[in-house]
């Protein structure tokens, strides 16, 4: 291999927060004119990095070089002028103003007296759309793009300045398979003027199809960088999980109820289709897929946040309709929402009323609410979990992740569910709380209830659950049951490979 | 351990401050002028705070459930109006319940637009001030309305009865007060407030009807508006159209200065009392020092300004930071 100079080079980089080490001696090195994956699950300090390098966080060791110059970055902004240029996943573009606006916004060439050249604006960015071979112009206002040519825009943002390296964080998950195409196109004229691409996707597909090299991140530890062609996807797999990590599938299974929930051929418009499953009474079944594959989608319809455009809900053989969470709680059902702070919890508010609030006009004394029933139900629960707080007259606000969501899991327990449904219950939580909450969730099983898991970690899923359901683009493609699942099967009923096939 | 420190510090101010505060401005107006501290002076400044705080008390529920009401000004004149003429059409037996339903329906009809079709609070009651002023001044004829015998009626006993020495208006306020007190602090409908208000989001994930919530909280600061309205249509046994006007803004004033959040789920009934009693206080020690009372406007302002700032400086325990 020829040793080009490389345009981007990270040294060692720790970053830590309170209570977690986000990276731990992170080193990568990308060179002009590769395009460099760079991969790992959830939480595995991909996005920590990108916000070190773009100056978000400022990085407690380390270095970050630019061609070999040590720098520091003050913000996104420092970075795109020394060359490093972000494309996010989420756009940040104002719609009501025009393509050119968006590009240059906040270095709009200008005239006398301050006032904006609109001229020039439009010639420089016209010439750069014509780069990008998009079908709008300059004039054209951002908010009446599809996301596809909106995200053209953020990358022909990236083009106004002489990038050295480009940094594209999952750039396809919302774009379709045509627009993907235009995509790839860019980039590879990107890396023929001899830019560094940084490529962050969890899609294999697309890794195996672009990219030079990979380089992977597990647990905030840099776990090695390889050579796209000598590698496959089980490679890649297994070093983003990593043999340390528990992959085992769970064993133990619990006695069977009857049927709890029977959804058939649940749909909700573009989000999901003829979904079709069943969850018994001591079963855990586990929903894995992409983001965005429908998942949280089908929790909440069957919470009764969103209407089903077609299909029916059974519970315990009866046909039902869920009209709101109040719905769906009265009838059994229970959801710990993805957004464990913005959907779980009040954060503002005591652990004791927190844990209550779904039952609270249940717990009278006269027209009080009884206070003695109400912290003799957070005794229980902080024992039966065990939270660990101070006291319930704590803010929820103040505990560690992995007790708010034991407050959250506790909530719904004192209720007494029929079905539980769990949306990526260990999301943010470090490790050991991690593993209490895969024991709780079994040991609910075999209390009786019937649990969903939802999750996007696959050593979650193996672990947990009796069956599960794979998922792909809103339809299931196969459900396993924890005997046959195993890591290649899974991945590739989740990338829509094979999907088909398997009947 | 010190970010703790700090915050404690910080949460001991947001909790305790305007405490401290009204204590501070206690001292300083007495030195100034001890006949602050007289009873007299101090039952004054009590009684003439009554009306103003009775309505407070409502806008605090639909403060901590996280929306405003900008309406309870322009909805106390027509009360006022409202009850002065049905007094004299159909006496004051009937004529109080009478106005008591008519502006319960306003609140019911602002609660419909807040809370179940959702438009903004600020924009919906801003835009009942106005409605109502023009429904008070089509009711009326744009006349001022005066009950015929002054003299003659028991309906004054609301403005300006005394029961035990104390007046009747104290004595409404207090006990309207307590009765709000107990519901916010210990009812599951109180509960539901501050979570609403907190998050509204992890409120409905809980299966708390928030629309009702809300719609509730709108019922309750029309009734006490009513009430108010009651309270000075008695005292003064006639009225002009514009009596409330201007008074939604101070009521506001007295609820943030109770320490309530403009962004909900904070803030408490007591501490509304206090920031009433804070604001009456201000303005009749400031007569005292021999202050023009229009002065009054403006420095009413400023403390407002000086509590809201203080409220969010001991929050993110900074005075000044560079992101809200």
């Amino acid at each position: 291999m020829s040793d080009p100079t490389p345009v981007l080079r990270l040294e060692g980089i720790v970053k830590t927060f309170p209570g977690v080490r986000a990276l731990d001696g992170v080193s990568l090195t990308i060179l002009p004119g590769e395009v460099h994956a760079l991969m790992g699950e959830n939480g595995a300090g991909k996005s920590t990095l990108m916000k070190v390098l773009g100056g978000i966080h400022q990085p407690d060791e380390g270095q970050i070089i630019v061609s070999e110059e040590p720098v520091v970055m003050s913000g996104p902004l420092d970075a795109k002028a020394k060359g490093i240029v972000f494309i996010h996943q989420e756009l940040s573009l104002a719609d009501e103003l025009s393509v050119a606006e968006n590009i240059y916004l906040g270095e709009l060439p200008r005239k006398r007296f301050g006032l904006v050249d609109w001229a020039e604006l439009e010639a420089k960015t016209n010439a750069i759309l014509e780069k990008l071979k998009v079908g709008f112009n300059a004039k054209t206002r951002v908010g009446d793009l599809s996301i596809a040519n909106q995200q053209m825009v953020e990358i022909a943002r990236a083009l106004t300045v002489d990038a050295k390296a480009v940094i594209f964080d999952e750039p396809t998950a919302s774009l379709t398979d045509a627009e993907k195409i235009v995509l790839f196109e860019v980039i590879a004229d990107l890396q023929a003027q001899g830019v560094g691409i940084a490529y962050i996707s969890h899609r294999m597909e697309e890794i195996f199809k672009i990219t030079d090299r990979i380089s992977v991140l597990r647990d905030g530890q840099y776990q090695g960088t390889v050579n796209t062609a000598d590698t496959n996807e089980e490679g890649v797999t297994q070093m983003m999980i990593g043999r340390k990590l528990d992959l085992s599938r769970n064993e133990s299974h619990h006695e069977l109820g009857n049927v709890a929930l029977e959804v058939r051929d649940l749909s909700c418009g573009k989000l999901f289709q003829n979904v079709s499953f069943e969850v018994r009474r001591g079963e855990v079944v586990g929903f894995y897929g992409l983001v965005g594959a429908g998942r949280t989608e089908i929790a909440e319809t069957l919470f009764g946040l969103r209407n089903p455009t077609g299909g029916t809900i059974l519970l315990d053989g009866e046909v039902v309709s869920i009209n709101s969470p109040y719905d769906a709680i009265e009838k059994g059902i229970s959801l710990v929402p993805e957004d464990r702070k913005g959907q779980g919890l009040v954060l503002g508010m005591n652990c004791r009323d927190n844990m209550t609030l779904p039952q609270v006009d249940d717990l009278k004394a006269g027209p009080f609410v009884a206070d003695g029933a109400e912290i003799a139900i957070f005794d229980l629960y902080r024992d039966k979990l065990d939270i660990r707080t101070p006291g319930w007259k704590q803010q929820v606000g103040n505990l560690s992740g992995g007790n708010q969501q034991k407050i959250v899991i506790g909530k719904w327990l004192s209720m007494h569910p029929n079905v539980l449904i769990v949306d990526e219950p260990t999301r943010g939580i470090d490790v050991g709380s991690k593993a209490e909450i895969h024991n709780l969730l079994r040991e609910l099983a075999a209390q009786g209830y019937a649990v969903i898991v939802i999750s996007s970690e696959m050593p979650e899923v193996l672990h947990v659950s009796d069956r599960i359901v794979a998922m792909y683009s809103g339809r299931i493609t196969r459900t396993f049951t924890s005997e046959e699942v195993t890591e290649d099967n899974l991945i590739q009923a989740i990338s829509g490979i094979g999907g088909d096939k398997v009947a | 351990m010190a970010g703790l420190t700090k915050s404690q510090i910080g949460g001991f101010l947001a909790r305790q401050g305007i405490l401290v505060a009204f204590a501070l401005f206690i001292i300083g107006f007495t030195i100034a002028n001890p006949r602050f501290i007289d009873p007299d002076n101090i039952m004054g400044v009590v009684r003439s705070s009554a009306i103003l705080g009775v309505m407070a008390l409502g806008v605090t529920f639909v403060v901590i459930s996280g929306n405003l009401d900008l309406s309870v000004g322009s909805m106390m004149s027509f009360s006022t109006i409202v009850v002065l003429d049905l007094h004299d059409k159909i006496g004051p037996t009937l004529a109080i319940p009478t106005m008591f339903a008519m502006t319960l329906a306003l609140g019911a009809f602002i609660g419909f637009l807040v809370a179940f079709l959702k438009l903004n609070s600020l924009i919906v009651t801003l835009g009942m001030l106005s409605a109502i002023h023009g429904l008070t001044l089509t009711y009326s004829g744009g006349k001022n309305m005066d009950i015929a015998d002054k003299e003659g009626t028991w309906f004054s006993v609301f403005g300006q009865g005394d029961i035990a020495g104390i007046s009747v208006p104290i004595l409404i306020f207090l006990l309207l007060a307590l009765v709000l007190g107990v519901v916010l602090a210990k009812t599951p409908f109180g509960r539901k407030v501050y979570a609403v208000g907190g998050n509204g989001t992890a409120a409905t994930f809980s299966g708390v009807r928030r629309a009702r919530v809300v719609f509730m909280c709108y019922i309750i600061s029309a009734f006490c508006v009513a009430t108010a309205g009651l309270l000075q249509a008695s005292r003064s046994l006639g009225s002009q159209n514009t009596v409330g006007q201007g008074l939604e803004l101070e009521v506001l004033a007295a609820v943030i200065l109770g320490g309530a959040s403009l962004l909900g789920g904070s803030g408490t009934i007591f501490k509304t009392v206090i920031g009433v009693l804070i604001l009456g206080f201000i303005t009749n020690g400031l007569l005292l020092v021999g202050l023009q009372f229009y002065v009054q406007f403006v420095v009413t302002w400023v403390i407002i300004i000086l509590a809201v700032w203080l409220d969010i400086a001991a929050k993110r325990g900074k005075l000044w930071s560079p992101i809200a």
